[in-house]
């Protein structure tokens, strides 16, 4: 493992009254990396995303975010919407989240919120009709036009969210994230509910994001195709604690992850994690 | 510290009628997920009608004062019962997966409704009525004369709401018929998989609703001693103020609310200012509200992410 | 009273006339039992207090006679019409034909509204009537921000629009200040109280939200009947100034609008003014809400209500766009208080009851959530419906619940049944409103 952190995961403490969710779980993402955080349902994997970003307070840990400028934040002391505006973290659901009554194109101007806002002057330069704030627009909308052409929307800008076919609904919503120009882009199940033929689209878009814009990837995934195809760096998490990590090469030889992954039926486990390399 | 006990038997006499009211608040929130604002005023139809029932029973030279009670009970029970089963049927069950706000303003509209019906029908005027129960007990009395009194009729209400209460948890955690609401509260969809009818449940649910506000419009007639038609409103608010102090959707948190509300009311009326009593009260809930969000004995929410 | 009885209401559309004299018949008893004692006794009480009775049972009779009746033709249209309701009813010819008008329906509107003092001159009760329409058009935009677009019920919006018409009619008879000095202030006062009580209650969600704004409502106009010192408790305020064209008073004295223009004075002078005022009024309302939809803000707004969780995931700060959108509706409203205490000259707690705030929130449900058009149009029609049945007294607002509702079973989205997109690529697409969601808060 070398490079340098983005991500740094350290003794993370997730309790719901006497259930701990996650137990002292350390990890680190690397910059401009994907890093895939798997296991078994129920392992706490959508706890660990939710303390990231914001949705939960963690119980204890800490979870540190380092940017580009050196800049470190510690994501535990921000609170939901401050981490996706200041330290630049943006997520998606596992059961999408878009916003269903709004066009896709509005989704993701929706997302340039806070650019736009300060370029409105707070609205008030945008209420006057500000030259500046036209400007802001044109280029928000620009922004959300390359979006729309890498995940093959730009046909459907002007349809609602809502309308959208579930695959379509997927892109958009990474596009979403995207258009909110993160550091760290967090997936929830990306490829869930997928076909084959979708997923390799998404694969190759995750790829695309990582080594043409930089970004850093956080991802959650079941289907193991898209684990072993994009990641650069697994961590493997049953019943709340970290079992292993390590290149797919290392996590998919590793018996404890086998054994752990489908509970004792080794055989039936080599299939899954071979099935999809 | 007498006038403060009077002051205690009073609030909780007041709290046990609101606790009746907010009932049908919360178990109607509880299972169709909606604030039904006509509530109030089906407390306000059942006073009318144990108001008018107990007229024609005095008028056919009947006396005996528990045959009137009795009668004047069951019929306003049944018929105010009758009233919120036809609003349900009429007013809620057409929009029942509709909208969240359509049902809504379909209930504030039916509470004009029954508002203006009954003061179409009855008149705007004050209906008082002698007291039918007299008497009571001292309780205490202090040297400087002030006399802790107990009346019969603050008996006859805390009895009452004491005994409905526990006919009321025996439907809802024994019976098939609580069964079947507390299904239809936890998913609507499901419950009727498994065969519970969902439309008599909510039927029923309303029904009993009315019931206990019936119940609750007989014992302000009773203490009060009038009715009128607009009552139904402010006490309407209130008791949906206690039932979501107590947390909306759950029966203890009702009448706990009823009771705090009815004691709110009462201590700020009688150490500060009469006027400012509802001011008190909601503000209160307001209070209540932003430190504890989902009420005093509310689930609490947990956001799914 | 339609189809009381769930089995022969499902059991009537393939059944004969038996079976709809069954449910008519079966509904004219629940009718009897509902209205026996109600209606059958009237009870009165007499000058010593004591209560008196007398009984109605020709009207008894009549009324279950109605719903014997009703029930049949209820039947035999449902029969006639099929099972699927009202909706079928209108064709979709009629309908796209109805999104060709729409088209051109707000302009002729405002044509038209422009008109109306010139049409109505002599008509004074029309003038007046028009008057009250814009105004609560105008309160259903500014209710329009909170809960059509932002998603947020709001159940206590009168209180804003009390603080409003107080402001001025308090900051005028108090200080002399002119009305166009009081009008921002009263916009701000209202804003400010919009925001001191969003602020806590912001996160609350749902129904507990909608009580406690309820609440709110409630306490102002308790403290304005209380404080009489400063409010003249139920008395009211008497005595506003009214408005001044731009500092000339419209009144027959020797400097007034009439004198200095060289016009014969009239009353309507001022009739008109003040139409042309809230005109004025709730087209800025109208243009300041359409200009914020399509600005980042206003796009968070509906966002909000769309969903809270994506919002705050893509780092939008929900408390505050939650308290602007409360503060700017609140605003709105305080206009509307401020012309409404200059119009009437007196205002007291009656004016600011719940019912208000259920009247214009009913316009915004009604006209469609988040739809401008739509709003002025429920509004027009619930206004105007209202008045229509002036005569009628108590009945009316009897009538107007039952409006209420058999309106929500008719149309529960409302009249303007999509939305609108902010921005768009190639074409403006209208959104289905089935699509719209309707917030949680």
């Amino acid at each position: 493992m070398s490079g340098e952190t983005i991500l740094s995961v350290d003794r993370l403490t997730m309790r719901f009254g006497g259930i701990v969710a996650v137990q002292e779980l350390s990890f680190a993402a690397e910059r401009n990396k994907v890093t895939a955080l798997i296991g078994p349902n129920g392992a706490g994997k959508t706890t660990v995303f939710n303390c990231i970003t914001g949705f939960y307070k963690p119980s204890g840990g800490a979870i540190r975010l380092s940017h580009d400028d050196g800049r470190t934040i510690a994501l535990e002391r921000l609170n939901d919407f401050r981490i996706a505006q200041q330290a630049k973290v943006a997520r998606t659901f596992q059961n999408i989240r878009l916003f269903p009554g709004m066009t896709v194109l509005e989704n993701l101007m929706v997302a340039q919120h806070n650019a736009l806002m300060r370029a409105s002057g707070f609205t008030f330069l945008g209420l006057i009709g500000a030259p500046v704030y036209r400007d802001a627009e044109k280029q928000a909308i620009g922004l959300a036009t390359d979006w729309l052409k890498r995940v093959n929307l730009l046909d459907r800008a002007d349809d609602a969210a809502g309308n959208l076919a579930y695959g379509d609904q997927r892109r958009l919503e990474i596009a979403r994230a995207m258009c909110t120009e993160p550091a760290l882009l967090c997936l929830d199940e990306p490829a869930a509910g997928l076909n084959a033929r979708e997923s390799a689209a998404l694969s190759e878009l995750l790829l695309s994001i990582r080594n043409e814009l930089g970004t850093s990837i956080l991802l959650i995934e079941h289907d193991m195709s898209v684990v072993m195809e994009i990641s650069d760096h697994i961590v493997v998490m049953d019943h709340g604690v970290k079992i292993a990590e390590g290149s797919p090469r290392q996590v998919r030889d590793d018996p404890k992850v086998i054994a752990a992954y489908l509970g004792a039926d080794e055989e039936e486990a080599v299939a899954v994690m071979e099935g999809g390399s | 510290m007498d006038y403060f006990a009077q002051q205690l038997i009073n609030g909780l006499v007041l709290g046990s009628i609101y606790g009746l009211i907010a009932i049908g608040y919360t178990m109607v929130y509880g299972i169709v997920g909606m604030i039904n604002f006509a509530h109030g005023d089906i407390f306000m139809i059942g006073g009318f009608i144990a108001l008018i029932t107990f007229l024609i029973l005095v008028s056919l030279g009947l006396t005996a004062i528990p045959v009137i009670l009795l009668v004047v009970l069951l019929v306003s029970m049944a018929i105010t019962a009758l009233y919120g089963w036809t609003i349900e049927r009429i007013a809620y069950r057409p929009l029942r997966h509709s909208f969240r706000l359509a049902p809504m303003l379909s209930a504030i509209g039916m509470s004009f409704v029954l508002t203006n019906y009954s003061q179409v029908s009855q008149g705007a005027r004050v209906k008082p009525i002698p007291p039918l129960i007299t008497g009571g007990y001292t309780l205490h009395e202090s040297a400087d004369g002030f006399v802790i009194q107990l009346s019969n009729i603050q008996i006859m209400v805390v009895i009452t709401t004491i005994v409905l209460l526990a006919i009321f948890t025996w439907l809802v955690s024994r019976t098939r018929l609580g069964r079947d609401m507390r299904a239809c509260e936890q998913d609507q969809t499901m419950a009727a998989l498994l065969g519970v009818d969902v439309d008599r449940t909510i039927s029923m649910t309303f029904v009993i609703g009315a019931a206990l506000a019936a119940v609750a419009g007989l014992m302000y007639l009773l203490y009060y001693g009038l009715v009128d038609f607009f009552m139904g409103f402010v006490a309407g608010i209130k008791a949906f103020t206690a039932a979501v102090l107590g947390g909306i959707g759950s029966l203890p948190g009702a009448m706990l609310g009823g009771l705090a509300i009815g004691l709110i009311e009462t201590f700020w009326s009688a150490y500060f200012s009469v006027e400012y009593k509802d001011v008190a009260a909601f503000s209160i809930l307001i209070v209540v509200l932003i430190f504890m969000p989902t009420g005093l004995l509310g689930r609490p929410e947990v956001e799914k992410v | 009273m339609t189809a009381l009885s769930p089995k022969t209401a499902s059991a009537s559309r393939t059944a004969g006339i038996p079976a709809i004299l069954k449910t008519a018949f079966i509904n004219a008893l629940i009718a009897l039992v509902l209205f026996s004692l109600m209606v059958g006794i009237r009870t009165e009480a007499g000058s010593d207090g004591q209560l008196t009775y007398w009984t109605r049972f020709g009207d008894v009779a009549v009324l279950v006679a109605a719903v014997f009746g009703g029930s049949i033709v209820i039947e035999l249209l449902r029969q006639w019409i099929g099972p699927t309701g009202a909706e079928t009813l209108v064709p979709p010819a009629f309908k796209s034909g109805m999104s060709l008008v729409g088209r051109y329906l707000a302009p002729a509107l405002l044509i038209f509204t422009l008109l109306v003092p010139v049409i109505f001159y002599d008509q004074r009760y029309i003038l007046d009537l028009a008057i009250l329409v814009l105004t609560y058009v105008m309160l259903g935009w500014g209710l329009n921000v909170v809960v059509g677009l932002a998603g947020l019920l709001d159940l206590g919006y009168v209180a804003f629009y009390a603080v409003g018409a107080y402001s001025y009619a308090l900051l005028a008879t108090n200080f002399g200040w002119s009305f166009w000095v009081c009008l921002p202030l009263a916009g701000i006062l209202a804003a400010f109280w919009g925001v001191l009580l969003g602020f806590p209650v912001l996160r609350l969600r749902g129904d507990y939200l909608a009580i406690v704004t309820l609440a709110f409502g409630e306490i102002i106009r308790l403290v304005i009947i209380n404080w009489q010192d400063l409010t003249g408790g139920p008395n009211g305020v008497s005595g506003i100034p009214r408005p001044t064209f731009f500092g000339v008073p419209l009144d027959n004295s020797d400097d007034g609008f009439a004198a200095r223009f060289g016009l014969e004075y009239s009353a309507t002078h001022r009739i008109v003014f003040l139409f042309y005022l809230i005109l004025a009024l709730a087209l800025l309302t109208n243009w300041v809400t359409i200009r914020l939809r399509r600005l980042p803000i206003g796009r968070a707004w509906e966002a909000l209500r769309e969903d809270e969780v994506a919002c705050r995931a893509l780092g939008i700060n929900t408390t505050t766009t939650k308290l602007t959108a409360f503060a700017t509706g609140a605003m709105f409203g305080g206009f509307a208080g401020a012309f409404f205490a200059t119009r009437q000259g007196f205002i007291s707690p009656e004016s600011f009851t719940f019912q208000e705030s259920a009247l214009v929130l009913a316009i915004v449900v009604l006209g469609g959530m988040g739809s401008q058009l739509g709003v002025a149009l429920a509004a027009l029609a619930m206004i105007g419906g209202f008045e229509l049945f002036r005569g009628l007294e108590h009945y009316r607002m009897l009538v107007f619940g039952m409006a209420m509702v058999l309106i929500m079973i008719w149309r529960p989205r409302g009249l303007i049944g999509h939305r609108a997109p902010t921005v768009y690529l190639t074409k403006a697409q209208a959104i289905s409103s089935d699509l719209v969601k309707e917030g949680h808060g």
